[in-house]
């Protein structure tokens, strides 16, 4: 046998059939790499969700999905979710039972998500600033360090919120948050979340807002015979300017208007004082009919089992195509050497010996196979890179 | 060169038996075997390169019993001694003009495609006057260039013995002659021996004999 005859005629056949053997890597790539790749991404998924949700023993939200609560709770999708006043959050910590983190995941700023919580969210997810400070004062934020990374943003720097209705003249204009901090990375959501205080997050919401006090201001800033008002009242017209952005001289004029008790949060994380107070606690909103307290890893558990469910489905049937796509390819060799019977016939007459010919053989299907093993590793770990940028996707 | 005594064979499940009290070819003749199809001359010329094996008889090339050989050294002895032009030019699709030509290098042992190689294929491919097509694929040159270009990888190794299945079956009068012209011209250059099977009675006087393999088989001896 010659080895340099083989590789030299077996280089030259494929080089010179390019389009039939690409089409066979390609098809033998995809039958290596779609099974490996979906098994892959479910690995990476399953890691990162069940990773946060083990780290949170409860959520507390207002009666609904299950899920879509510990999706915005944990991972600050589904902004949509219906809320829970407060108040809610304190009655809980005024019953001793547990520690409370209020979470408000409703509105983003460049394409990130705006978290309006408390200064213990940090302790409890192990946060750290990596550049500047933490969250003192209102109109203050702290971004993750992907959000920081990928706009180029550090602290002195600046974020305004997304507007929510553009054409809604009465509605929630942008604020804009002077950024004091960036966090380290930790490899989760709140790398891609910018943090602020509760009354922030408010004050986007335009439960909150800073003025001109009505004291200084003319006649024509005030409504004239306010119907429905008290005596003492002052309402202000639309001419007034609210501030867009928290500053130290006016600061102070920014206030909330009814009973903070009764403001928003998209969900609250709860850690019960011990087990007797998380049974306390499940019980008690188990009754509660507008309120629901889940376990994370619980609801995780339930949705995995769906989605290893499905995922065993669609491996069985990629298998199947993967066997019909690996069949084909056999047919496709098979016939190709047929056709080819009179050329190893001659290369026989010309002195090839028969273990020539078939390592000739050999070496173009290991060509082909090895090649799409190669290419679908290649693709493993591009996904593998990819991975949490998918899972982000994912999640929504 | 080529001696051939009490030759006898026949391919399983058919009629057709070649047998051969003698045939003999001397060192650097020229010898045309001629015949109705189907009498036998493929498988004498097969039997002369141990492509295929005798019932029984002997086959001597350069004073080697070739039909005693294993297989493995029945494709050296290919290899080494013989120069093959087949009738179909049998040129590889997805090779070179120039590939094709030194193929012979790159399937035996050997050193492969070295410098003087390279020259040795121009140089006939000039004389062939297909130089200026080496670097085209076969699809691209007409019947003629083709079988010129199988002529050439015949020649190349400069073998003993050059052995050719009707290289002018499917070509015009003035290509048969450009080709048996290149084939005798460097065969005599080197001092090949040439055995080829042609249905052509114009080219029969440029051979220094004529063998009729009908008349072998009667008894004859050729």
């Amino acid at each position: 046998m010659n080895l340099g005859g083989v590789l030299f005629l077996g280089r030259r056949y494929l080089g010179r059939n390019r389009v039939k053997t690409s089409l066979l890597v390609a098809a033998f790539t995809l039958v290596w790499l779609l099974p490996a790749g979906i098994a892959l991404v479910v690995g990476k998924v399953e890691s990162q969700l069940r990773a946060r949700a083990e780290g949170t023993p409860l959520l507390l939200g207002q009666a609904g999905s299950p899920l879509e609560l510990v999706f915005n709770g944990l991972y600050f999708t589904k902004p949509a979710i219906a809320t829970l006043p407060y108040g809610e959050t304190e009655a809980i910590v005024e019953s001793g039972l547990g520690m409370v983190i209020p979470l408000y995941a409703r509105y983003t700023a460049a394409n990130h998500r705006i978290v309006g919580t408390t200064l213990d969210y940090f302790d409890f997810r192990h946060l750290t600033i990596r550049e500047g400070r933490g969250l003192i004062d209102l109109g203050e934020c702290v971004v993750g360090s992907e959000v920081a990374a990928t706009n180029g943003i550090a602290p002195g720097d600046a974020v305004i919120s997304t507007p929510e209705t553009l054409f809604d003249l009465a509605g929630v204009y942008p604020l804009k948050m002077r950024v004091v901090g960036v966090l380290a990375a930790s490899g989760t959501p709140d790398d891609g979340a910018i943090f602020v205080d509760l009354k922030t997050a408010w004050i986007i919401e335009g439960l909150g807002h800073g003025h001109e006090e009505a004291e200084k201001l003319g006649d024509g800033a005030k409504l004239v015979n306010p119907s429905g008002f008290g005596d003492d009242a002052v309402r202000l017209n639309a001419s007034v300017v609210q501030y867009n952005e928290v500053t130290e001289e006016n600061a102070d004029d920014f206030h909330f208007h009814g009973e903070i008790a009764d403001n928003p949060v998209s969900a609250a994380i709860v850690i019960p004082g011990d087990a007797k107070s998380q049974a306390l606690l499940k019980g008690r909103y188990a009754k509660a009919g507008g309120l629901q307290l889940v376990s994370p890893e619980a609801e995780m558990d339930e949705l995995f089992a769906t989605v290893f469910s499905v995922q065993d489905l669609v491996l069985r049937l990629l298998g199947a195509i993967g066997f019909a796509t690996l069949a084909i390819g056999a047919l496709v060799f098979l016939l190709s050497n047929r056709l080819r019977r009179e050329e190893f016939r001659h290369l026989r007459l010309l002195g090839a010996d028969p273990g020539t010919l078939r390592a000739l053989i050999a070496f173009e299907a290991g060509f082909v196979l090895v090649t799409s093993l190669v290419l679908a590793g290649l693709g493993l770990l591009v996904l593998q890179g990819i991975a949490p940028m998918l899972v982000r996707q994912l999640l929504g | 060169m080529i001696r051939c005594q009490q030759l006898r064979f026949a391919y399983a499940g058919d009629a057709f038996e070649l047998r051969i009290e003698a045939f003999d070819v001397a060192a650097g003749e020229a010898v045309a075997l001629v015949g109705p199809s189907g009498c036998g001359k493929t498988t004498l010329m097969n039997l002369i390169s141990a492509l295929l094996v005798p019932a029984s008889g002997s086959v001597v090339v350069g004073g080697v019993e070739v039909s005693r050989f294993p297989l493995a050294a029945r494709q050296q002895f290919r290899l080494g001694t013989i120069g093959l032009v087949p009738q179909n030019f049998e040129l590889l699709d997805y090779l070179t003009i120039r590939e094709n030509i030194l193929l012979p290098f790159r399937l035996g042992a050997g050193a492969g495609v070295d410098g003087r190689s390279r020259a040795r294929c121009e140089e006939l491919a000039d004389k062939a006057g297909i130089a200026t097509h080496l670097e085209r694929y076969p699809e691209q040159l007409s019947q003629g260039e083709r079988q010129r270009a199988a002529l050439c990888r015949g020649l190349v190794t400069a073998a003993p013995l050059i052995l050719a299945d009707e290289p002018t079956g499917n070509l015009d009068p003035e290509n048969q002659d450009r080709i048996v012209s290149l084939l005798l011209e460097e065969a005599r250059g080197i001092g090949a021996t040439v055995v080829m099977i042609t249905h052509d009675p114009v080219l029969l006087p440029r051979f220094d004999r004529v063998v009729d393999v009908l008349a072998l088989r009667k008894g004859g001896r050729g």
